[in-house]
């Protein structure tokens, strides 16, 4: 991070009564002025100070709410992404309200902003657990950004919902991962890719962090397995917001034209996605040459271009807004009106959010706690309705188990199934396909509790 | 147990008869009646049959499940195209080809393709495009049939040639002739293919020659004519890679330049270190997609607009700036920078109030998407050769500007002596607010430009700020002269390293070596000379 993105999280309006306080006890730039400043700023932060100290007081004593912490950018270059999301959970706590709340009580959502900011994630979180004593957290969307969360909810013993698909390689006890492991996406792209396309040129692009990092590793691991060569592959990193993909482009198009069918992976994250997809429009690659799978986008990301180039281009999710359901209706007609706005899309990671807020409301209303721990076990095996039809059931291993569609992106920026798994597939923490990871397995219901257990060894090799 | 299997087997088989029978003599009303009840494996054999059908309505059929307009009512199965007119939209039966009511009540499911059936489609429409009377339509179609050469037969080729009048499309209508012939296995016949394909750039042409090359059994006067002819391929590519990578380089060059000429006038010219330099270009951006809200139905012309509004705009903001902040720092380079800093997230944080935190779309009007194909193997961007034209026109605009106008001259004489100039009556503090709001000006006219390229929201302009700052460094301060070649440099190189190191290390190996460069010549690549301070 630049200083200037540093000072950034000073500029925000504050977002709620919460960052008012944090933004009263740090120091501010406004510190570097004169001293004639001084005393008044005193007796601004006083107020601050007194008035939140005030307010916290009196929420100390309301008993009678849950409060589920929503822990999404809604500023930066992820905010395009993870506002949706946001809204997502208020959509569900305000439909769980309306059916009268959860063991008699409101729910309450406390929404914070971390601002794209990865550190600004941990502090947040802490912030939701300590100050705001909340009993759940719904959020974060890149993986830098849990890892961020990771350690603080893990201190605190917190419970947190990752809605968004990630690299896999790590199981916590206090996470659960409603998202897709690489092997309820990546790996069945790729198999997608090489059986039904016959795609044997590979190219492996990618936003610069630890999610396309790591799925790219576990996907060459993959295709050298599959008997891929090395000179068939070709892996590309660019930073987040990277705008000038004109060489890359041209690079994939060079790559591409030895007259074996070539494919693109893309990891690329963010809004960096509209310049990359406008210049593949731009330099005539199209759909039936080089088909682009894309791990990152979907209906949202696509809404609001013209996504007449990309006809064809395929994204890999565990949902589509496509998929003809009664529940899938219901879930885009209520979106609609939640939000107001007829345009708006649903995707993958709201269903995500949807699955996970009903996953731990029955818990909470099975259990009649809140309590982690018991929410936790009560958790494992808990199997409730997905959209595309079918049931989603939460594995030992705090992953799901979803089906895989295959879709191809149409004019209107909607995506059209075009290859689904027969069945549901079982998310897998820990892949098979990596050297230091082929040995683990997570289970955290009784009696093995471990996260990352080596079955060779017969040892747990985590923190219990 | 055998009587069901029995049954069976007759049913199946007279089911298999009719079908067999049927294949004659369907109607183009029975297949469009079968296309509800397709898939993507059996949708191509089905559309095979359309094609051999002379009906009229097939080639509009084609076009519309080409562009996913198909669709059929999941209850009556009648077959329906759903296009936009001119935004509404329309439902006509296939079968009758009228317009019908919209169905109510239910969600129409599609015929669905993907992209397999979809590059089946663009086959048989070649095919049947071949002889088309447009020669546009004809080229288009020969070009699709140049990918998969067997889909024409010999006696429609050599009919097509010799008919052909249209160079190019004669060009690659011998080229697929010459491709057929290499398979053909005899030696004058190969040879006389090979001389054909000599410099031919296409690359479906490059990989049947490599293919030929894989196989063993090849007579030696076949094999080295083949060697020679792909090596002679092989070195134009090459060439044709470099062009593209100076032309890649010189596009992002431009796009530096726009962003830093702005900044060159403000920082170079007046010494002011202007932070909310990106803010500028932020608020031309922005200025962009309110016009484009403002007037929906003309996009074509949404930038001619745009650039003197964001002019206007940024150059307002900027004088505003100037005259409330900056002429009361003067001389007091850490406070300015402070103060700029300030207002840059004033400005942030306005964009978020007024327009939301969420970036904006701002649509590329038609003639600044697409590329102008100069050969099979280079082709450039429109938007990319406009952007690169803009630039230079403003360059030279402003060196014009500065240089003839009494308002430059003045602009001119405060940043080289400022008592000098106050003497000899200049009003240095009008000429310092009219120099600012230039820069900005300029700014917000970059701002019309990175629309186009990249993604208008808060942030836009912090991620040119530091690139703007660098590329007017290593110029040399107070040079426009060296902020051209320095942007063009900086882009240029950039655009070289960014194949062989990655774009983020290519980024790094930039900055380290400005580092060095400007510890070597601290004040830039064209250093003023003689400036009285």
């Amino acid at each position: 991070m630049t200083p200037i993105s540093s000072f950034l999280r000073f500029a925000h309006l504050p977002q709620s009564r919460v960052e008012m306080t944090q933004n009263a006890n740090n120091k501010t730039p406004e510190q570097l002025e004169g001293h004639h400043m001084k005393l008044k700023k005193l007796t601004l932060a006083a107020a601050l100070i007194a008035s939140s100290l005030a307010s916290s007081v009196t929420f100390a004593k309301d008993d009678d709410t849950i409060k589920v912490g929503v822990l999404h950018s809604l500023t930066g270059t992820m905010a395009i992404s993870e506002t949706t999301l946001k809204d997502t959970v208020l959509m569900m706590v305000d439909e769980q309200n309306k059916k009268g709340g959860l063991l008699g009580k409101k729910i309450e959502a406390v929404v914070v902003d971390p601002a794209s900011n990865w550190p600004l994630f941990a502090e947040k979180a802490r912030e939701l657990l300590v100050q705001e004593d909340v009993d759940v957290i719904f959020g974060g969307w890149t993986s830098v950004s849990r890892k961020s969360v990771l350690p603080v909810v893990e201190e605190l013993n917190g419970m947190m919902f990752y809605p968004v698909q990630y690299e896999g390689e790590e199981s916590s006890k206090n996470v659960f991962y409603t998202g897709a492991a690489p092997n309820q996406q990546a790996i069945p792209a790729v198999d997608y890719l090489m059986n039904d396309i016959g795609a044997e040129r590979w190219v492996l692009l990618g936003t610069d962090y630890v999610y396309p990092r790591t799925t790219n590793k576990i996907l060459e691991a993959y295709l050298k397995a599959n008997g891929v060569e090395d000179k068939d592959i070709m892996i590309q990193y660019t930073p987040f917001g990277h705008s000038d993909w004109q060489n890359i482009v041209s690079d994939v198009k060079k790559f591409g034209s030895t007259g074996k069918k070539t494919a693109v992976v893309s990891t690329i994250n963010g809004d960096a996605n509209v310049p990359f997809y406008k210049e593949l429009g731009n330099q005539g690659i199209s759909a039936e040459d080089i088909p682009v799978v894309a791990f990152s986008v979907g209906e949202e990301e696509l809404s609001g271009f013209d996504t007449s180039p990309l006809v064809g281009h395929l994204a890999a999710w565990n949902y589509f807004q496509s998929i003809y359901t009664d529940e899938n209706d219901a879930f885009i007609a209520k979106w609609k009106a939640f939000i107001g706005d007829e345009d708006r899309v649903t995707n993958d990671p709201m269903e995500a959010t949807y699955i996970g807020f009903n996953m731990w409301a029955k818990a909470v209303e099975q259990t009649g706690t809140t309590d982690v721990d018991t929410v936790s076990d009560a958790l494992i095996g808990m199997a409730t309705p997905n959209l595309t039809g079918g049931i989603a059931v939460m594995n030992p291993n705090h992953h799901l188990s979803k089906p895989v569609f295959i879709g191809e992106i149409q004019d209107d920026g909607q995506v059209e199934v075009v290859w689904e798994t027969p069945g549901t597939v079982r998310g897998d923490a820990w892949s098979d396909y990596l050297e230091t990871s082929k040995n683990l397995m997570s289970d955290w219901s009784a009696p093995m509790n471990c996260g990352s257990y080596d079955v060779v060894k017969g040892a747990c090799t985590g923190a219990k | 147990m055998v009587k069901p299997f029995l049954a069976l087997f007759f049913v199946l088989s007279f089911l298999g008869m009719a079908f067999n029978v049927g294949a004659e003599e369907q109607s183009f009303e029975e297949l469009v009646a079968e296309l509800p009840d397709t898939n993507f494996k059996t949708l191509p054999a089905l559309l095979d049959k359309f094609a051999e059908q002379d009906d009229p309505r097939t080639a509009i059929l084609l076009t519309n499940l080409l562009g996913g307009d198909v669709y059929y009512h999941p209850r009556s199965q009648q077959v329906i195209t759903m296009t936009k007119v001119q935004g509404e939209r329309q439902f006509i039966d296939v079968l009758t080809s009228e317009v019908i009511a919209e169905p109510s009540g239910v969600r129409l499911r599609k015929v669905r393709v993907n992209n397999s059936v979809r590059s089946h489609i663009r086959q048989l429409q070649a095919q049947q495009n071949i002889s088309d009377s447009n020669p546009d339509v004809r080229l288009k179609a020969v070009k699709n049939l140049l990918s998969d050469v067997d889909q024409i037969s010999p006696q429609l080729l050599a009919n097509r040639l010799q008919k052909e009048q249209d160079s190019d499309i004669h060009a690659l209508l011998s080229a697929i002739a010459a491709l057929h012939e290499l398979d053909s296995g005899d030696e004058s016949k190969q040879l006389d293919a090979i001389n054909t394909l000599r410099g031919n750039l296409q690359p479906d042409v490059r990989i049947a020659l490599m293919q030929l090359q894989q196989r063993d059994a090849l007579p030696e006067t076949v094999r080295d004519a083949l060697n020679s002819t792909l090596a002679g391929i092989e070195t134009q590519r090459k060439w044709y890679g470099w062009a593209e990578n100076i032309f890649f380089g010189v596009s992002m060059g431009s796009v530096l330049l726009l962003a830093a000429i702005g900044l060159a006038i403000t920082f170079g010219v007046m010494g002011v270190i202007n932070m909310a330099h990106g803010e500028m270009i932020m608020l031309g951006a922005y200025t962009t997609y309110v016009i484009q809200q403002a007037f929906p139905g003309l996009i074509e012309y949404s930038l001619l607009m745009a650039v003197p509004a964001a002019f206007l705009v940024s150059g307002f903001v900027g004088i505003v700036i100037e005259r409330s902040v900056i002429q009361f720092l003067k001389g007091r380079p850490l406070e300015t920078l402070l103060a700029t800093f300030g207002i840059s997230l004033i400005l942030q944080q306005l964009v978020r109030t007024v327009f939301s935190p969420l970036n904006r779309q701002v649509a590329a009007p038609e003639w600044m998407s697409g590329s102008l194909q100069i050969n099979p193997v280079f082709s450039v961007t429109y938007n990319r050769l406009y952007i690169i034209l803009f630039s230079l026109t403003v360059f030279f605009a402003l060196m014009i500007f500065l240089k003839k106008s009494s308002l430059g001259l003045h602009v001119r004489a405060v940043a080289q002596n400022r008592d000098m100039a106050r003497a000899l009556s200049v009003k240095s503090n009008w000429v310092d607010a009219a120099t600012f709001g230039l820069g900005s000006g300029i700014a917000g006219v970059a701002g019309v430009v990175l629309s186009q390229l990249t993604n208008v929201g808060p942030n836009l302009g912090q991620s040119y700020i530091i690139d703007s700052f660098l590329v007017v460094v290593f110029g040399g301060v107070a040079s426009l002269w060296g902020t051209l070649v320095s942007a063009m440099t900086l882009g240029i190189v950039n655009k070289f390293l960014e194949p062989v190191t990655g774009p983020v290390l290519a980024t790094i190996i930039v900055l380290v070596g400005l580092v060095f460069f400007i510890q070597k010549r601290p004040m830039g690549l064209f250093p003023q000379k003689g400036r009285a301070e």
